[in-house]
């Protein structure tokens, strides 16, 4: 290590951090709206639409068009590559491991990135896949994956994106909570010994981790508050403070289960030094699209289910959540899809 | 990663946690007075005393005789091997004066520098074989914390990927094997403040060879709530010719940590690193009024820092200890202080504490 070559200006440091702390500020979180295609075919099967360009613009335009009240819960929008900024393409295998993936989309990516942040984008987001299984993460996996991040990370900052920095740990499994918390902690170890490796500017960053849970198929049950000291202790020991705020993904929890989950990680009593809010992409739309059925008609009641879950999840971003004791079966339905890929 | 065999039981891990805890609890910090026989010995010639077993258990005897005042601002001590042994004139020994102030032993388990072949001048640090045993040891005797060194410097090529890589891996191991016999490492990866680089290129050093031993812990399966980190001030070199205020080292201190250190360790204690006594105090008060979130503790690990006007005030006179007490208190009850943010700073220059402390590739 002989000199240094800062990789960002003051100006370009200063915009990228503003911009993270905007989307966190206040109790706000993120709607990640970045189905693909074919995972928007999943979702429409459920409620019986068929899955045409269309419908998914129709499905979106309701949310989009949400009162402006939603400002209040809503601090960013991850939207599908025909607009926005999910940047990763896709999984690849990698050879020699018990079926583990990397992610694509580096080629070019500076400049996607470039045409994006003309076309309003301030962020993006890469998602890689880690599973828990025999082998399995391998540290080959952990090393790819989490290079991969980092590379995808300083090309977002060189072009003024702030950079999502997604390394999901899919909840496939049936092993314990204590375990998916000792995969969580090598995993992000890794991930920020990347991120250091490459000089990405950490205040201009977000996270947006699995919280720590069970496997699907285990059998025993945790509480909110298991959830909640697992997640934050395993961030406490791997996060720096330096990165403003942590979004989590709902991976496949019900719309309350993600809620509730939230509010009780932002009322675990370990310090927290960084923001702790929420990226849902099934826990903030489910009962939205079983409201909407795929009919004009319902837009009033699509647009008010939504708002009802971003307003509950943004009372769980501080810790203000008060479950209300009746939900609709949409809310409490497990949402989890095996293997999800976007 | 199949499976984790957990390294400790959540006993062990509690143990660990407290210890830590206790020893970085609001308002102390460490006195770090394991100097070696050898950093002994330019000490006491600095004096003009001569090096022997006698006048370096006088000289310990000296701070460790200090009153209650120092239970509010010292949570831990340090000690070198031989000390850990030695006892007060009557009879008293030394490990049992300290806790019966309800400060934490330490002990200094490294076993010096040794060079590594193919690079310029660098370093790695030996003491790993048998280190169990001696950690087994030390804890019956009454040590609760250890102390071990590591050494990088800054110059055109340096530090190394290798060198940095090898110190992390080797600090890990130590950690890793202190939390096995119930001890908490404190993990010591010193940047050497020699040359004339910045204050910008120590920042970015500091966060790439911090980086690499949390990742060396993480590797190692360290239990982070249970160790404490000991790193260099960001501070310009000593022979940079732009002056910073302590405002701007807190600032690239503070910035440094808050990207490595991890919220679960529970303290961060600096080095003095040949800062004067003053300078120390007043970098580490600024640490404290630094702006920034700052989720560990802060606080000081002193050697030089708290006995240069100590030593001084004693010249090896056994008339002079109770005046050269004295100044050690002044000192730790100063950095106690510093430690809050509530130092409010000396008035008076000049004297040992403001002289520079500085020996040139400094070695303990």
């Amino acid at each position: 290590m002989a000199h240094r070559f800062p990789a960002l200006t003051q100006e370009q440091k200063k915009e990228l951090s503003e911009i993270a702390q905007r989307i966190v500020a206040n109790g706000k979180g993120i709607l990640a709206a970045d189905e693909s295609v074919g995972t928007m075919g999943n979702r429409l099967q459920r409620i019986k639409v068929e899955n045409t360009e269309e419908n998914r613009r129709q499905f979106r335009e309701m949310l989009f068009t949400a009162d402006s009240s939603i400002n209040q819960s809503i601090g960013g929008v991850i939207l599908f590559n025909g607009l926005f900024s999910q940047l990763d393409q896709g999984a690849a295998p990698l050879a020699g491991t018990n079926k583990e993936t990397s992610i694509q989309g580096l080629d070019g990516l500076s400049e996607r990135c470039a045409q994006y942040k003309k076309d309003g984008a301030d962020f993006g987001k890469w998602r890689a896949v880690l599973r828990i299984a025999d082998q399995c993460p391998s540290s080959l996996a952990v090393q790819e994956n989490a290079n991969a991040l980092a590379r995808y990370a300083s090309i977002c900052q060189q072009n003024g994106l702030v950079p999502i920095v997604e390394p999901e740990v899919i909840p496939d499994g049936d092993h314990d909570l204590e375990h998916c918390q000792y995969v969580t902690e090598k995993v992000l170890a890794a991930v920020y010994k990347a991120l250091n490796d490459h000089h990405v500017y950490l205040e201009g960053t977000l996270l947006k981790p699995n919280m720590v849970t069970a496997g699907h198929a285990c059998t025993k049950k945790y509480t909110p508050e298991q959830v909640a000291m697992a997640t934050v202790t395993a961030l406490h020991r791997t996060v720096p403070a330096a990165v403003p705020g942590i979004c989590f993904l709902s991976g496949g929890m019900s719309e309350e289960d993600a809620t509730l989950n939230l509010n009780a990680i932002n009322l675990c009593p370990l310090p927290k030094p960084w923001k702790l809010s929420f990226s849902y992409g099934r826990a903030l739309q489910a009962s939205a699209l079983a409201a909407w059925s795929g009919k004009a008609a319902n837009k009033k009641a699509t647009q008010e289910a939504f708002m009802k879950r971003a307003l509950a999840n943004s009372q769980a971003a501080r810790g203000q959540y008060v479950h209300s004791g009746s939900s609709g079966a949409a809310s409490t339905q497990s949402l989890f899809t095996a293997s999800y890929t976007y | 990663m199949p499976h984790s065999y957990p390294a400790l039981s959540p006993e062990q891990k509690k143990e660990l946690s407290d210890i830590a805890l206790r020893i970085v609890a609001p308002g102390k910090g460490i006195l770090a007075a394991d100097e070696s026989v050898g950093s002994m010995a330019k000490r006491l010639s600095q004096i003009g005393v001569e090096n022997t077993e006698e006048n370096r258990r006088l000289y310990r005897q000296v701070l460790f005789s200090a009153d209650d005042r120092v239970k509010k601002c010292i949570g831990g001590v340090i000690f070198f091997h031989e000390t850990l042994y030695q006892k007060d004139d009557n009879g008293v020994p030394f490990v049992r004066m300290i806790q019966d102030k309800g400060i934490v032993v330490g002990i200094k388990v490294d076993k010096g520098v040794v060079p590594l072949a193919g690079t310029d001048g660098e370093t790695t640090t030996q003491g790993l074989d048998g280190l169990s045993e001696r950690c087994a040891q030390y804890k019956k005797d009454g040590a609760d914390f250890a102390k071990w060194r590591c050494v990088l410097k800054i110059s055109e090529r340096t530090p190394s990927a290798l060198a940095i890589l090898e110190n992390a891996n080797v600090l890990a191991r130590y950690a890793s094997i202190c939390q096995q016999n119930g001890i908490v490492p404190i993990v010591e990866p010193e940047i050497l403040p020699d040359g004339d680089h910045d204050l910008q290129r120590c920042q970015y050093v500091t966060e790439k060879v911090l980086a690499a031993v949390y990742k060396a812990l993480s590797d190692h399966h360290v239990y982070l709530e249970g160790t404490l980190l000991k790193p260099n001030m960001v501070t310009p070199g000593h022979a940079c010719p732009i002056k910073y205020t302590p405002e701007e080292i807190a600032m690239a201190t503070v910035t440094a940590l808050r990207r490595t250190v991890p919220p679960a360790v529970p303290g961060v204690t600096f080095l003095s690193g040949g800062q004067s006594e003053e300078e120390a105090s007043l970098n580490l008060n600024a640490i404290n009024r630094c702006p920034l979130p700052r989720p560990w503790a802060l606080t000081f690990s002193y050697g030089r820092a708290l006995q240069a006007s100590a030593l001084n005030t004693w010249r090896g006179q056994q008339d002079n200890a109770g005046a050269a007490t004295e100044e050690f208190i002044k000192r730790a009850e100063v950095n106690g202080l510093a430690a809050q943010g509530k130092y409010e700073g000396s008035g008076e220059d000049g004297g040992a504490a403001a002289q520079s402390l500085y020996v040139a590739n400094h070695a303990y």
